[in-house]
């Protein structure tokens, strides 16, 4: 039997995060062919409930802690590293969320073992763990190989489904008393975002924005076709990170999901980051210069063109079309 | 304070990336270097911080192509110091870069002073083996935080209060004790412009100071086996034609699907 598997679960305000599953389904995959154990590894306060959604693990690993609202790094560097040893286990699969973000490198530096970022794939080659990453925003994928099957891997979001990793078995539970840690760093409070004017999450067309639109000026012509539509803007990261759109218009990984009938990506590159939080859209349509964009590989529909050039010109045709 | 901006320069991902001839990493000869988004607000928002509690800022960048210009920009822009850091080593992983910047930090400046805070990009496209920032807190045994999009410091200027995201435009309040590295996702304003020419008098008067760093050997080292463009499981539909054209066949999709 080979070394067995940690899953550090994800969870938020008293929900398991869907990447906790996603990651549940790999490690069960990667131990039918290894026999390896899989144990989840629960930290935080109260958290001992969502135990039960857990199944798909071979045994759940409870730590609760009722010092923060959200478990501090250093507790759970401290759970982590006293596993590896006590389960002798090999591999830790954590998820590339915001939520543990830094904490592989972290885990990986004390432990000495390896560390792979933006993981979306992983497949035995005899006592080796293959593991395939997307870099350079999905552009680019990399293969490295852990020779021994050791390691910390960071599992990016969307990449496996979530199902394999759901069961309703119950699991068993064991509980480990929280390692004793110093912390310098205080969690203080959880802020909720503003309320927005408008709710992008409910909206059945959204004109999505990117750094294509240029200016400040250019996101009216966005804001002419979502009104000729009856939807709303919203936005990538940098168009909002340069004050041009509220936060309320996020779209992706540190924003908002959204699902609406059709989403426009207009001069949006499709970025991993932006993706996770539209690509359940039924119907993508992209406009973009660049021809090899990533955002074409998923839409549906896609012109290569100059969004400034097209979108005055949509509108007119759709309010042409509607008297 | 005494402020240390970090950066790596990645490959621009808007240039046609292609593959070197070894299959296992990018062809050298099609990269343009520039800095990501996340390493550019982690300058701004020491440049705010400056602004509110004085003290001085310093740049420090690993060798590109282009991180001259750069760092001329961030001297114009209100930055002390600029800091070019050689370090002679083909390919080198972030982990590797960690310990040579640390290995900087702490043979010219010696210790962290008390009023340091480190601030490098939260993360950045290339960071196969994970990101600068908590790599360089784990040596300088500081503590981190990540996805920082806020920071403020206390009035005796010991302790920051650092805004972190998580999703849904959810952010987390928490306090770290300087000195402390950051890994700055945004500033909290978008990043300051500033005019050529400013740049042009900052290139006459100023100095980038070049520090060749040893290269550090490090446990982390991942080995590329192959490097690949990736094929897509699927493609759009494209749709051709002039630009009369192509909105005439999006306004009819649109219909089709009942939103007009
Ligand atoms: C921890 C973390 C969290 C993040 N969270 C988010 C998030 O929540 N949401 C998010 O969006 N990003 C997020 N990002 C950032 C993400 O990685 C990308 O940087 C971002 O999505 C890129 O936005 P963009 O596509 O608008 O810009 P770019 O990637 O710069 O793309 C711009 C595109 O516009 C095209 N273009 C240029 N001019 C025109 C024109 N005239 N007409 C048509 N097309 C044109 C270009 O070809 C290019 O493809 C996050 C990153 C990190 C590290
Ligand atoms: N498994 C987890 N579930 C929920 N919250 C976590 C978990 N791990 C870490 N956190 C929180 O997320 C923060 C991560 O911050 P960072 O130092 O940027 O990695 C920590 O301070 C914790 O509060």
């Amino acid at each position: 039997m080979s070394a067995g598997i940690l899953v550090l679960v994800e969870h938020l305000k008293g929900a398991v995060a869907d990447i906790t599953f996603e990651m549940l389904g790999a490690a069960r995959q990667l131990a039918q062919a290894s026999q390896a154990p899989v144990h989840a590894v629960l930290v935080g306060k109260d958290v001992a409930g969502l135990a039960a959604q857990l199944g798909a693990a071979d045994a759940v690993i409870v730590v609760e802690d009722a010092a923060a609202e959200l478990p501090s790094t250093e507790l759970v560097l401290a759970v982590l590293r006293q596993l590896l040893e006590q389960k002798q286990a090999g591999l830790v699969l954590l998820g590339g969320t915001n939520v543990s973000f830094g904490l592989g490198v972290r885990l990986a530096a004390r432990a000495k073992l390896p560390f792979v970022n933006f993981c979306k794939g992983l497949r035995w080659d005899n006592r080796a763990l293959v593991c395939t990453s997307q870099l350079f925003g999905g552009k680019i994928l990399s293969d490295v190989r852990l020779p021994d099957g050791r390691g910390v891997i960071s599992i990016y979001p969307g990449s496996f489904p979530a199902d394999a990793g759901k069961s309703d078995k119950t699991p068993p539970v064991e509980r480990l008393a929280a390692p004793a840690v110093q912390s310098k760093v205080v969690f203080r409070q959880l802020l909720e975002p503003a309320a927005g004017d408008v709710d992008i999450t409910k909206q059945r067309v959204l004109v999505g924005v990117g750094r294509g639109i240029q200016s400040r000026d250019h996101v009216q012509l966005a804001e002419e076709l979502a009104a000729a539509l009856g939807g709303a803007v919203c936005a990538s990261r940098p168009v909002i990170d340069q004050g041009w759109l509220p936060l309320s218009r996020q779209v992706g990984k540190s924003g908002l999901t959204v699902k609406p009938r059709v989403y426009l990506a207009l001069g949006i590159s499709g970025a991993p980051e932006h993706w996770e939080g539209m690509q359940n859209s039924e119907c993508i349509i992209a406009i973009n210069t660049d021809p090899r964009a990533p955002i074409f590989d998923g839409a549906h529909f896609g012109v290569v063109g100059d969004v400034l050039e097209l979108l005055p010109l949509l509108t007119e045709k759709v309010k042409a079309r509607k008297t | 304070m005494n402020q240390i901006v970090a950066w790596k320069p990645v490959p621009d991902p808007v240039e046609e990336l292609a593959i070197a001839a070894d299959g296992r990493s990018l062809d050298p000869e099609v990269i343009r270097f520039k800095l990501g988004d996340a390493d550019e607000h982690a300058l701004e928002q020491a440049l705010l911080l400056k602004e509110k509690h004085g003290g001085k800022v310093t740049v420090v960048a690993f060798e590109a192509p282009e991180v001259d210009d750069a760092l001329w920009t961030a001297l114009a822009k209100g930055a002390d110091r600029a800091v070019k850091l050689v370090l002679n080593r083909p390919n080198p992983g972030t982990a590797e870069l960690a310990a040579a910047l640390a290995h900087h930090l702490t043979s010219t400046a010696g210790p962290m002073t008390p009023d340091t805070l480190v601030l490098a990009g939260s993360q950045a496209i290339d960071d196969l083996e994970g990101e600068l920032a908590p790599y360089l807190a784990e040596i300088l045994g500081l503590p981190y935080l990540g996805v920082v999009s806020g920071v403020t410091l206390s009035e005796d200027g010991r302790t920051a209060r650092v805004l972190k995201e998580f999703a849904g435009s959810l952010r987390g309040e928490f306090e770290v004790p300087l000195p402390a590295v950051l890994g700055i996702q945004s500033a909290e304003k978008p990043p300051r412009y500033v005019p050529v020419a400013r740049v042009r008098a900052v290139m006459k008067s100023g100095q980038i100071e070049v520090a060749e760093v040893p290269p550090r050997e490090v446990p982390q080292k991942l080995l590329v086996e192959r490097m690949y463009l990736p094929e897509a499981a699927g493609h759009a539909e494209m749709l051709e034609g002039t630009p009369e054209e192509v909105a005439e066949r999006l306004a009819g999709i649109l219909a089709g699907r009942g939103l007009i």
